[in-house]
């Protein structure tokens, strides 16, 4: 009984005890918080990359694609017909973006997507990211009315109706900012971006542009028609190889083919008000290169493209690279697409996505050990193994990290140590005592192991809860930093989330407190012993 | 009938790589119900005697009965046992626990003796008798409060009680007057006597004040490691015969 009688009231007087239990606590609470926020991007992150890249990708081996994508999803089929919900085709080529804003041309480098509008939505979280909410439910390349939403449908917190909203710009988006902007442009009126030179562009570049004004302020291009693929410089004279007869294309009627935009490419943020260079109606340039023939090098193509919507995923590194365009429109400018048979079609990727429940890698491996794909062409694997390389070194950062951090516990492990050694030298005529009225050594032993276990789990039971309250509050935290220092602790320009991303794993909590009791007991083995093996006359002779 | 025999007790000490011999060979006779007082000079040994006899170190040489048994050689639990039920102890610095009240002071043998489920199911019982003891000694009015709020006395009689506690067959008491004035001695004093008369307690009193020495049943002088009694033959070596 007086073990834990003294354990208690030694708990309760000593106020070293509390720099103890602050050891402790502060260990525990930074490890749940970086744990937290860690797994959170983690979690976020693959998430968006699952999204995009749906469960299962087959590549060809050839930058060119391979040809008669029905046929190889029948042979996945085949193989896995009860695994499958969806497949899509896909078809990726590097390229150069450029677009006019505020008369300046803005020059973008991305990468551009092929793909099936009916199919990609199926195999992964791609509509999901779209700004109109037609498109979110099934994406059309045709450009929309109007409607898109003026605030992030993905931010976590809802905002009220009064609120002024993130993306003001947006409400013009669709139609009728098409008409209105290419009234202007289209008409050679006045600048529409009223006050700013357009002299900078040279638009010798267009084939269809109207030359000769010398004019300090020039009549703006009137966007090219469709198909017009004013293909290479027109100084090398190269033909387009799509040439199509040129008629006449009115910007206030028609569209090009419907491209979707990662939103950081046309998209700054200053606070919390979002402004764009591109909105959905306007139109922008693509310029990638064809694939190789045998009697042909690959060549630049330049295609012109309508904005229908924009793709926020919230990972920077794909919102600030990707453009979707039509899969069919994109095969035939890059001479992918079969003149006779359509089936025959070059495409690059096929992305599967599994039925819920699917065991992911053995689909992976039944599919690979079927051969039905010969392994000399196509390269099958799973989204995980696609982005191997990003994944494990976020795993060994993380990794690193906690190693870092449980040696803050091993440091609270050393001040306990330190402490106890104190509280034994400062009790050491108390122990003397208990041994004068029959306390044993293992009495005394397991009071200040008790003491231990109790500091470690009361400092790890509320460094939980500190922690716990840290990570529910951690915007709010972010927030108060950020204004306490005057500039942006969480920059959503960086990381894309509006938030800090947390997760909280049971799993990983445990750990860590359990660590921290056991690393407690642990500092107060050797001091323990010491008290224990104390002479009780020893510490009794002297005031 | 004797309660306690030291029989040929010899204990050094090494310091320095010099032995020192502070006990060459006691032999001393504790009878049932009495009250002993050892005087000596500082440093005569007459603590590490008494310490002996509790149990709280080994004699270099020699042997102890309790009750007819040997008891300076049992295993640790033993000792232990014996030191909680039978053998208690009061000191000249009183050794309170500083974090405990009185009363808690005084229940600790009983918490060391009993385990958590037992010293719940008694709680009652023992906080009447600690507050009997505590009574008896003269400080019923000081229950919770902590030893640094009171007076040496009122600290010794406080020890007096914890040590009667578990209800020991023997006290021994360490200079408890040492640190006192002259009017908490006095009280220390009959308080013992009062013990030792009602209670039929067995008191063994180690103090280098004659004066206090003088009021006991008995009295035996240390002196150089031997054991004299004065009111024998005080130019011999006197050897107390088992």
């Amino acid at each position: 009984m007086y073990i834990f009688y003294l354990c208690l009231r030694y708990l309760r007087t000593r106020c070293i005890a509390f720099v103890s239990i602050i050891c402790v606590l502060l260990g525990v609470a930074t490890m749940i918080v970086v744990n937290s926020v860690m797994s959170g991007f983690t979690a976020e992150m693959q998430a968006r990359i699952h999204g995009i890249l749906g469960d299962i990708i087959i590549e060809g081996f050839s930058g060119d694609g391979f040809q008669d994508a029905e046929g190889v999803m029948q042979k996945i089929r085949s193989v896995l017909d009860n695994d499958i919900e969806a497949m899509t085709p896909l078809c990726a080529t590097a390229g150069i973006m450029n677009y006019r804003s505020g008369g300046l041309w803005v020059t973008k480098e991305v990468i551009i997507v092929g793909i099936d509008e009916n199919t990609k939505g199926s195999v992964g979280d791609f509509n999901e990211y779209l700004q109109h909410p037609e498109n979110r439910k099934a994406l059309d390349f045709s450009l929309r009315e109007g409607g898109y939403d003026v605030d992030d449908h993905q931010a976590q917190t809802k905002r009220s109706p009064d609120d002024e909203p993130e993306r003001p710009e947006m409400a013009q988006a669709g139609w009728e900012f098409r008409r209105d902007y290419y009234s202007i442009y289209g008409m050679g009126g006045a600048s529409f971006e009223s006050g700013v030179q357009p002299a900078l562009e040279d638009d010798s570049f267009d084939a269809t542009m109207e030359e000769g004004s010398s004019e300090m302020f020039r009549i703006p291009p009137a966007p090219e028609p469709y198909d017009s693929t004013p293909a290479a410089p027109a100084e090398e004279g190269v033909a387009d190889p799509f040439g199509e007869p040129i008629h006449e294309f009115d910007p206030q009627k028609e569209q090009h083919p419907g491209g979707v935009v990662g939103i950081s490419l046309v998209m700054d943020r200053s606070g919390s008000v979002s402004y764009f260079y591109l909105l959905p109606g306007q139109d922008f340039r693509l310029t990638f290169a064809t694939v190789s023939r045998p009697d042909k090098a690959p060549q630049a193509v330049t295609a012109h493209f309508t904005c229908v919507d924009l793709y926020e995923s919230k990972m920077s590194e794909y919102d600030s690279r990707f453009v979707f365009v039509p899969l069919k429109r994109l095969q035939e400018l890059r001479g992918m697409a079969d003149p006779y048979d359509a089936r025959l079609n070059r495409v690059n990727q096929i992305q599967i996505k599994l039925k819920a429940g699917v065991n992911l890698d053995a689909a992976v491996e039944k599919l690979r050990e079927s051969k039905v794909l010969d392994p000399a062409r196509f390269m099958c694997r799973s989204w995980r193994e696609n982005q191997i390389v990003l994944l494990q070194a976020v795993e060994v950062e993380i990794a690193i990290l906690n190693i870092l951090l449980f040696m803050i516990i091993a440091v609270s492990g050393f001040g306990i140590l330190a402490i106890f050694f104190m509280i034994v030298a400062e009790k050491t005529r108390d122990i003397g005592v208990l041994k004068a009225l029959g306390a044993s050594s293992n009495g005394i032993m397991s009071i200040f192991l008790m003491y231990g276990l109790l500091l470690g789990v009361v400092g790890a039971g509320l460094g939980m809860l500190t922690g716990f309250v840290f990570v529910w509050n951690i915007n709010e935290i972010a927030q108060w930093l950020s204004w306490m220092m005057g500039r942006k602790i969480f920059d959503p320009d960086i990381y894309y989330f509006y938030q800090v991303p947390y997760q909280i794993c049971p799993w990983t909590v445990g750990w860590i407190v359990g660590g921290a009791v056991f690393i407690a007991i642990l500092a107060s083995i050797l001091p323990a012993w010491r008290a224990a093996s104390l002479q009780p006359v020893d510490s009794l002779k002297y005031e | 009938m004797s309660t306690m025999q030291v029989v040929n007790v010899h204990k050094h000490f090494v310091k320095g790589g010099h032995k020192i011999d502070v006990l060459r060979g006691v032999h001393l006779d504790v009878h049932k119900g009495e009250y002993l007082s050892i005087i000596g000079q500082s440093g005569s040994g007459k603590s590490t005697l008494l310490h002996a006899m509790g149990l709280l170190m080994t004699p270099s040489e020699g042997e102890i009965y309790f009750q007819e048994s040997r008891i300076d050689n049992q295993p640790a639990r033993t000792r232990d046992r014996l030191r909680n039920n039978e053998i208690a102890m009061i000191f000249q610095f009183y050794h309170l626990l500083p974090e405990l009240t009185m009363l808690e002071n005084v229940l600790m043998p009983t918490m060391i003796k009993q385990g958590a489920l037992s010293y719940l199911a008694h709680r009652r019982e023992n906080r009447e008798r600690a507050k009997e003891l505590l009574e008896r000694v003269g400080l019923t009015h000081r229950l919770n409060h902590y030893p640094r709020e009171l007076s040496g006395g009122e600290m010794q009689r406080t020890a007096i009680a914890r040590a009667l506690m578990n209800r020991p067959s023997i006290l021994l008491a360490d200079e408890p007057t040492g640190n006192l004035d002259r009017e908490a001695e006095g009280e220390i004093i009959t308080l013992l006597r009062q013990l030792n008369k009602t209670d039929n307690l067995t008191i063994v009193m180690v103090t280098h004040n004659p004066a206090i020495a003088q009021g006991a049943d008995r009295m035996v002088q240390l002196s150089d490691g031997y054991l004299i009694d004065p009111t024998k033959n005080p130019s011999k070596n006197f050897v107390e015969t088992v």
